[in-house]
């Protein structure tokens, strides 16, 4: 369902109702709405006052250690052939992830509206880590939800967010990961809306959630368009980043939307591959439905059931996806393609040893793909990836794999 | 007339109150949900709701989370829970019955099939619980077009404005949800909820139903002095899933509901009109 857009438009959604097209909105239950208006009045309010901007910069300056360089990878560029390959290293923010650019965004956010508790829904743990790190810092009280097969194979993870103070609380009804993880911080969130603002990790979920997590994270892209004018002396030919939810890959690909010139490419977990149902890829083999408050494409059987899915990381096993994301493929701006487990796995090894940069295992799609797309084009060519985390809290699961006991 | 609405009516003039109980539709089997619901009407139920298992049920409480898991282990699916409707119908022509489930497999089915589908099994009406008002314009006319109820909720967060838009588009009767929070929480509290449907009566004249949090004939009598009905849900679904975990049969599990719904029934019926 391709549509003519006009290139103008692409970053000026969602609209008024929160809807990128026909995805995105608010379907959550009644209880939550006068919370979810309550918070859009408060951004819409804060995100146009220079005092409150100010604050944001500060902390990310200052807190999370930002700008994050753009690093050009020459080796692992030469390793894979053709075009030159740069890391956007938002591995090296505090916390060693994307995520608390939002975190600190929303912990502020939350600041302003007296919350006294935050709550947060992780799969890998980064966002987990980054929320407990800020409410530790802000001194709120900080529960996080994790699902138990999620607390099991990032182990490290969840004991930084215990010494950060926060509470960790398992998620064993469903799949276990997080989708029932989210399921589970929705419940709190309807019990104790009252004193309690939901952190919410990805640029899902109900408006205005998939609109200001997006605001918070473009820092990546503003940025890295300045770096890359600044050190290539034009803009890149491509861009590369893992979508799980897809919060690192719009923070990446928005402040780009309207340069015609420049590719984008969201890379999904094709788990065990496409082919044999076992991944986490509802853009390249979903259908449009509606979880977690808002329209999007899903994975769903026939009976609109939400399948179970598979990834070697946790932070992409999810089946749903950011409704942004939704309108972007559907209108063909970004393409959407997947890396299986394996190719990640190889990614992972390639750049930890040709760099001497661990990458998340989330990330490491990004990086297979990333490697792919270089080998077809030229060497005056460039790709940007998103080096949305580091490796360190895979390094039991990649041991795991690797038949090695550490 | 809808049937929904025709039963409150009939209620209202006899002095009654409307007693809405709530079972998982396929919980714990297929065949085990029309046996249930013709039980719950002779145990004294005015109307039945049937819950559509979802893999994603993010407003209940884990009781009825569990149930869920159960129906949709035992295969239990949308068209599955109107094929059972059809077959209540069978024998029961009068009783109204309501689905209270999620968006996405109504958003799935798609809007127009689901009505004409549910209108042809003989169901009254639907309540999607993240289907609020500013999404609900598709559902709404699909469900107007073959004359079926769609029913909203209202909570302790709403403020008045919404209450009247909710209003506006609210037909059968508006379900008040009776603390914040899941199906099933603990912390009911009657002199609220009557304060809240006072204000809700300012704009509307639709009948008041109030559920979760509601767990026997006492809180029943409370909450129900200042509604219009009682939906018990949870602690039905508690007592279903208790008498599971005990080894009971498909007898035994009708006695145990039937038992909770006619001491519901009982103290209902103790309201003085």
């Amino acid at each position: 369902m391709t549509t003519d857009i006009n290139p103008t438009q692409f970053a000026s959604l969602p609209d008024a109702d929160g809807r990128f097209g026909i995805y995105g909105g608010k379907f959550v239950a009644e209880t939550l709405m006068s919370s979810l208006a309550e918070l859009e009045a408060l951004y819409r309010k804060l995100a146009g006052d220079p005092e409150f901007q100010r604050e944001l910069d500060e902390d990310l300056a200052h807190y999370v250690g930002r700008p994050s360089p753009l690093y050009e990878a020459r080796r692992w560029s030469d390793r894979v052939g053709g075009a030159r390959i740069f890391l956007k290293r938002e591995d090296l923010n505090h916390t060693g992830a994307h995520k608390v650019n939002n975190t600190v965004g929303q912990a502020l956010l939350a600041k302003h509206m007296g919350k006294r508790r935050v709550i947060a829904e992780t799969g890998a743990g980064q966002h987990g880590v980054a929320t407990a790190t800020i409410a530790a810092r802000l001194g709120l009280e900080c529960h996080v939800f994790m699902g138990e097969e999620d607390v099991r194979r990032q182990s490290l993870n969840v004991y930084r967010m215990k010494l950060l103070g926060a509470t960790v609380v398992p998620v064993t009804s469903g799949s276990r990961t997080l989708k029932d993880a989210m399921n589970e911080a929705m419940r709190d969130w309807v019990t104790n809306v009252d004193d309690t603002f939901y952190i919410i990790g990805t640029v899902a979920g109900p408006h205005p959630y998939p609109m200001l997590v997006r605001d918070f994270q473009c820092v990546i892209g503003r940025e890295a368009r300045a770096q890359s004018l600044a050190q290539t002396g034009r803009l890149p030919d491509a861009l590369v980043a893992c979508v799980g939810g897809g919060s690192n890959a719009i923070g990446l690909f928005h402040p780009f939307l309207e340069d015609q010139s420049v590719a984008m490419y969201g890379v999904e977990a094709g788990g065990h591959g496409v082919a044999t149902g076992e991944h986490a890829a509802p853009l390249t083999a979903g259908t449009p439905g509606i979880l977690h408050g808002n329209r999007t494409y899903l994975m769903q059987d026939e009976d609109g059931q939400i399948m179970h899915t598979h990834s070697v990381s946790a932070g992409l096993d999810y089946p749903g996806v950011g409704p942004e994301h939704s309108w972007l493929k559907d209108v063909g701006r970004v393409s959407y393609v997947t890396i299986n487990d394996d190719e990640a796995l190889a990614a992972f090894h390639d750049l930890t040893r040709t760099e001497g940069i661990m990458p998340a295992l989330e990330t490491a799609h990004a990086l297979a793909y990333a490697g792919k797309l270089a080998a077809t084009l030229s060497p005056q060519q460039t790709i940007i990836v998103n080096l949305s985390g580091r490796g360190d809290k895979d390094i039991l699961t990649v041991a795991e794999i690797d038949g090695i006991d550490v | 007339m809808s049937k929904i609405a025709g039963r409150f009516e009939l209620l209202a003039r006899q002095g009654r109150k409307a007693l809405v109980p709530y079972i998982v539709a396929g919980d714990p089997g297929l065949d085990s949900t029309v046996p249930l619901m013709h039980a719950l009407v002779a145990a004294g139920a005015d109307i039945i709701e049937l819950g559509v298992p979802f893999s994603d049920p993010m407003s209940e409480g884990p009781v009825i989370q569990k149930a869920h898991e159960r129906a949709l282990a035992a295969g239990a699916r949308l068209r599955d829970v109107l094929t059972m409707v059809g077959t209540f119908r069978e024998r029961d022509t009068e009783t109204p019955v309501l689905l209270m489930g999620y968006a996405n497999p109504v958003e799935h089915m798609g809007y127009a099939r689901f009505a004409d589908e549910a209108v042809a099994v003989g169901l009254d009406g639907l309540l999607t619980v993240d289907i609020p008002p500013e999404e609900v314009a598709g559902l709404n006319a699909e469900l107007h077009r073959v004359g079926m109820d769609n029913i909203f909720l209202v909570a302790p967060t709403t403020p008045a404005a919404r209450i009247q838009s909710i209003a506006g588009q609210a037909s059968g009767f508006i379900y008040y949800v009776a603390l914040k929070g899941v199906t099933g929480a603990g912390h009911l509290d009657a002199e609220d909820v009557a304060q809240h449907l006072a204000l809700i009566r300012e704009f509307t004249a639709l009948p008041l139903a109030v559920g979760f949090g509601i767990k026997d004939a006492d809180s029943a009598r409370r909450v129900g002095a200042k509604a219009d009905g009682v939906v018990i849900g949870s602690a039905l679904v508690d007592a279903i899933d208790k008498a599971l975990a005990a080894g009971a049969g498909h007898d035994e599990i009708l006695r145990v509901a039937s038992e909770l719904v006619a001491s519901i029934r009982a103290g209902l019926d103790s309201i003085a009109s």
